[in-house]
């Protein structure tokens, strides 16, 4: 028998080592970088020296009008979004779930909203919503109702990008669901079947049931990105109109590269941290619990 | 049987419509592109209308497209490359030894806010004068390609039967030999799914880019953006930006449909 070399022997630290060391250095080592930023009165353009203020930065942040709305609007923003892609992506997940012509070409549509940069797809919808020239107007007052002003008004903003969020996003769900469905088993349907329960019945007490795990995992990865939305909203909105959709995540990026304040900015960062750790969490507890 | 065709009939005018409503953006902002200003500003919207080619033009003549759209492929392609050179061994190590804490660990680069590292690497960027270079853009969409490769990846590895290097040991050769001559030349449909992936996610990328990348670096969601901001009514032109950028995305996406698919469940599903 051949002797293991050195670097055989230790090949389960070498080869993650490069990996383990590069997500140390641009994520792990910027992660405490922002915390201890937190600590500090640092701002960029006053080119005052850095002093450390203890809690003073989460007192003032957490006091501020204007974080507790993002708070809520991220909040808000992140549950209606991926609601009705929950529900719309399963039921179409499930409408899909059956042999038919064009099958293949319905799941590659599905596809590309998922590949289309979001940047791009924000300016697309700009365009529909714009109050005098916009398809939604015209197909609002085509139908006799009034006209809306959309992006532009502090009320409508939130559900406009809403709707953004769940046209692009709608099918992760809807390919997730239908993938889980294709996974499985046929016994419990034709025992259910051979019982005489309804299509309905079927449908509620053992097709829905079964791929509950599925949905739910594919809700949660969604509910951590849409948390993070980012791209749409800036493009779409900048936030506004006034502060009307900034969500931490728009405030936490104006803080730091519009006021330089980096002190502030770092909370902000930590409590979006923080919202996105809870959802992690919850799916490392999912995925541990559906491995046993 | 008259209820099964009626049935029928509503399926497909089901998928219909649903197929309608995911294509309807991306119609209009194509058929938008080939619209004069005045055909675009038009009320009622025009459905017909005589197609120009006078927004491409202006996309790719005036504004410095081709350069950013260079910059973008370097960009990609540098990151998902280097991600390779560091997923690919890690992958097989969480495969092979099952290091599912490691595994975790990576995952995090995918989970965490990308905002909460951006704003220190601006700070430490700064410092080292290495804003508006390629080195800051790579190494910070590398941390979008690597958890994506190692993911893909390390799940692949686990579908390849580890009797395939153990007889190659027994023969005498070393693990790292095995893995280099007989796994990876083996990995070749995981490989294209990781790759197609993390380059579409690093190609859409905006947030990184506009704050790290400034003229000489700019990739193309910033030249899109930015085009919106300095030329906000002219729709036509932003249009045909909208098409550039997606248009390599998309083609990627038909070409490689059952590996992107793959790629985007089996997270979910599966992992």
């Amino acid at each position: 028998m051949r002797q293991p070399s050195f670097v055989e022997r230790h090949l389960r630290v070498i080869f993650p080592l490069p990996a383990i060391l590069f997500i140390a250095l641009l994520m792990i080592f910027p992660i405490f970088y922002t915390l201890a930023l937190s600590f500090t009165n640092w701002n960029l353009t006053s080119g005052m020296p850095m002093s450390f203020v203890g809690l003073r930065n989460f007192f003032r942040v957490f006091a501020e009008p204007r974080f507790h709305d993002a708070v809520w609007r991220t909040l808000s923003f992140t549950f209606l979004a991926v609601f009705f892609e929950a529900v719309l992506g399963t039921a179409i997940a499930l409408i899909l779930n059956r042999a038919f012509i064009g099958k293949g070409l319905a799941k590659l549509l599905l596809l590309l909203p998922l590949v289309a940069t979001p940047v791009a797809v924000g300016i697309v919808f700009n365009l529909f919503y714009d109050p005098t020239i916009g398809l939604a107007n015209w197909a609002l007052s085509s139908l006799g109702l009034p006209q809306g002003l959309w992006v532009s008004d502090a009320t409508s903003v939130l559900p406009s990008l809403v709707i953004v969020d769940v046209w692009q996003w709608t099918p992760m769900i809807t390919l997730i669901v239908l993938a889980g469905l294709a996974g499985l088993s046929e016994e419990p349907f034709e025992a259910a079947r051979v019982d005489g329960a309804t299509p309905w019945q079927v449908l509620r007490h053992v097709t829905i049931p079964m791929v509950m795990p599925v949905i739910l995992t594919a809700v949660i990865l969604r509910l951590i990105d849409a948390l993070k939305t980012f791209d749409i909203i800036f493009a779409m909105t900048g936030g506004g109109p006034g502060y009307a959709s900034e969500t931490l995540n728009i405030m936490g990026f104006k803080y730091s590269f519009e006021y330089f304040r980096m002190g502030q900015a770092s909370v902000i960062l930590i409590a979006l941290f923080f919202f996105v750790l809870l959802c992690s969490l919850g799916i490392m507890k999912l995925r541990s619990s559906s491995e046993n | 049987m008259k209820k099964n065709v009626v049935h029928e009939i509503l399926f497909y005018l089901v998928v219909i419509f649903i197929s309608l409503m995911v294509l309807f953006p991306f119609l209009w902002m194509l058929s938008s592109s080939f619209k004069t200003q005045t055909d675009i500003i038009a009320w009622p919207p025009k459905l017909l209308f005589t197609p120009t080619l006078q927004n491409y033009e202006k996309v790719f003549g005036e504004q410095d497209f081709l350069k950013y759209f260079i910059n973008s492929t370097v960009v990609g392609g540098l990151a998902v490359g280097l991600s390779l050179v560091l997923g690919l061994p890690a992958a097989y190590s969480i495969s092979r030894f099952t290091q599912r804490r490691l595994a975790l660990f990576i995952l995090l680069a995918r989970l965490m806010p990308g905002i909460s590292f951006l704003m220190p690497w601006y700070i430490i960027f700064s410092r080292l004068d290495l804003m508006d270079t390629y080195v800051a853009l790579v190494l910070s969409h590398m941390l979008i390609a690597l958890p994506i490769v190692v993911w893909i990846m390390s799940a692949y590895f686990n579908s390849i039967p580890v009797e395939l290097e153990e007889s190659a040991m027994v023969d005498g050769a070393t693990r790292q030999y095995a893995f280099w001559a007989i796994i990876l030349p083996m990995s070749g449909p995981g490989i294209i799914t990781s790759v197609t992936l993390s380059f579409i996610f690093s190609w859409n990328n905006f947030m990184f880019s506009q704050v790290l990348s400034m003229e000489k670096t700019k990739t193309l969601p910033i030249a899109v953006y930015n085009f919106v901001s300095y030329a906000e009514v002219d729709w036509g032109g932003v249009m045909a930006a909208a098409v550039a950028i997606m248009a390599p995305a998309i083609v990627l996406t038909m070409i490689f449909q059952k590996f992107v698919v793959k790629g985007l469940t089996m997270g979910a599903v599966k992992g």
